[in-house]
């Protein structure tokens, strides 16, 4: 069970409260995770990725392990503690603006 | 007794303003997506509880919500507006060639008859239409594809489709407006389109008359009279008698031409509303005092209304969604500033009063009136 910690405007916008579960059957990556969650909480397609390009948005930021894992690749491994469900992936809005 | 019901889009968030025919009591009801940017919220005319509503963040991105209810309770719907085919390229502020890319949804406009029928303004520059609700979105590429579309540019604010006005005689018959294009006219529910621009002379563009790339900022039409369009134009107040053939100016005697919203009287298609504001540098009305000018002659002839707004101090904008009117019997005027202060008249622009004074600047305005 993959834990996602998702910023206070999703948590509404996906009407949940708290850390979001999912469940992946095979390798644990940003893309899969993301792809679990869009499948899960359709109203985040968009909000988090491109939905053409799958590029993250450019003000969002994916934190886990106390690692900024942004700029990693979709498809690369995710931390063994956010694949255990020990460590949550965080899904941060970047601070920004004035 | 007849309600009133003003859907108000704010910079972080949407608000909902009720009250009944009279027009004095009122209930504030919000926000509703609080911290978002909620560019413009509209309600369906064939059915009034049909509700659709912008909400972006440069964090976020885009989401367009509906409601079924009149606002009670909100569904996120569909969010993909992806350009039909390759979308080429516009021209960027410096001239150069800049990719079509979607940034917000600007202005819905539902149809006039089916409430699952929605239009969608979005920015960069396109058009998009749902049949189903709000959960698929359809571009109409025509628009962009005109053969003018890699010479628009943006204007401050972005390269917006803004103004969406159906015309109730003849359902093919689609006006759209784009800062900084100009007007577009289809005739066949959206497949074709061609500029309708003629009359209209911007200073600050190479050609000053050229049929393409003037800075509209907003147009308006009476339902009874569709062939008449009035337009407010980054400078000059302007009408056509003609569908958009030709333009002439009606500026009269405005304190100043620039400004941002339009609209028409609900019941005298002659009565005209602007709010002036001082220059392109200063967004703000002239001489710090707010007023709301209207023409009962169609234009050329202003009479400046202000009992009731700010008329000392006031350095608020009024933006080109902000301004709507109801179909009661006495017309009602309704705008919101950037101060966050929305302004209600329920005569017709002869005396106003604010619903409410502490808003997040305001988007947008509109009103449906209940029955």
């Amino acid at each position: 069970m993959i834990r996602v910690v998702l910023p206070a405007h999703l948590r509404t916008l996906a009407q949940v409260s708290g850390e979001v579960q999912v469940q992946l059957q095979g390798p644990v990556t940003q893309r899969e995770v993301l792809d679990a969650l869009e499948a899960r909480y359709p109203m985040l397609r968009g909000t988090i990725r491109d939905q053409v390009t799958y590029r993250r948005r450019p003000f969002v930021r994916f934190f886990a392990c106390e690692q900024d894992l942004s700029h990693e690749g979709p498809d690369a491994p995710l931390p063994d503690a956010v694949a255990s469900g020990a460590q949550p992936l965080l899904v941060v809005g970047a601070m920004a603006g004035g | 007794m007849s309600q009133v019901r003003v859907l108000v889009g704010t910079r972080k968030g949407a608000f909902i303003l009720t009250a009944d025919g009279t027009r004095d009591q009122w209930t504030v009801n919000g926000p509703h997506f609080a911290g978002w940017e909620i560019y413009h919220v509209k309600g369906s005319p064939a059915d009034p509880a049909r509700l659709y509503a912008s909400q972006s963040t440069s964090w976020f991105g885009q989401v367009v919500q509906r409601s079924d209810d009149g606002g009670g309770t909100w569904q996120p719907v569909g969010n993909t507006f992806t350009y039909d085919g390759v979308p080429g390229t516009h021209q960027w502020y410096d001239g150069t060639p800049h990719p079509w890319e979607f940034a917000r949804v600007w202005h819905l406009e539902p149809s006039l008859t089916d409430p699952d029928t929605v239009y969608a303004g979005v920015e960069d520059a396109g058009l998009f239409r749902s049949t189903d609700g709000g959960r698929e979105w359809r571009e109409l590429s025509g628009l962009r594809r005109h053969d003018s579309g890699s010479s628009w540019q943006p204007g401050a604010g972005g390269m917006c489709l803004h103004t969406i006005l159906l015309d109730p005689t003849d359902p093919a018959r689609i006006f759209i407006a784009i800062s900084a294009a100009g007007v577009f006219r289809s005739e066949d529910a959206g497949t074709t389109w061609q500029p309708v621009n003629r009359g209209l002379r911007s200073e600050g563009i190479p050609d000053p008359n050229a049929g393409v790339g003037h800075c509209v900022h907003r147009i308006a039409m009476h339902p009874s009279r569709p062939d008449v369009l009035f337009m407010q134009k980054h400078w000059d107040v302007m009408r056509s008698d003609d569908r958009g053939d030709s333009w002439h100016e009606v500026s009269g005697n405005l304190p100043t031409d620039f400004g941002f919203p339009i609209d028409v009287h609900a019941h005298e298609p002659e009565t005209v509303y602007v709010v002036p504001i001082t220059s392109d540098s200063e967004h703000f009305p002239p001489d710090g005092r707010l007023r709301v000018y209207r023409s009962r002659t169609g234009g050329n002839e202003w009479e400046g209304l202000t009992a009731g707004l700010p008329q000392k101090d006031c350095y608020v904008n009024v933006l080109r969604d902000a301004m709507a009117v109801d179909s009661l019997d006495s017309c009602g005027v309704y705008f919101g500033t950037t101060g966050g202060q929305v302004y209600a008249s329920a005569d017709a622009g002869d005396s106003w009063s604010p619903i409410v004074r502490d808003l997040p600047a305001v988007l947008s305005v509109e009103v449906q009136t209940l029955p």
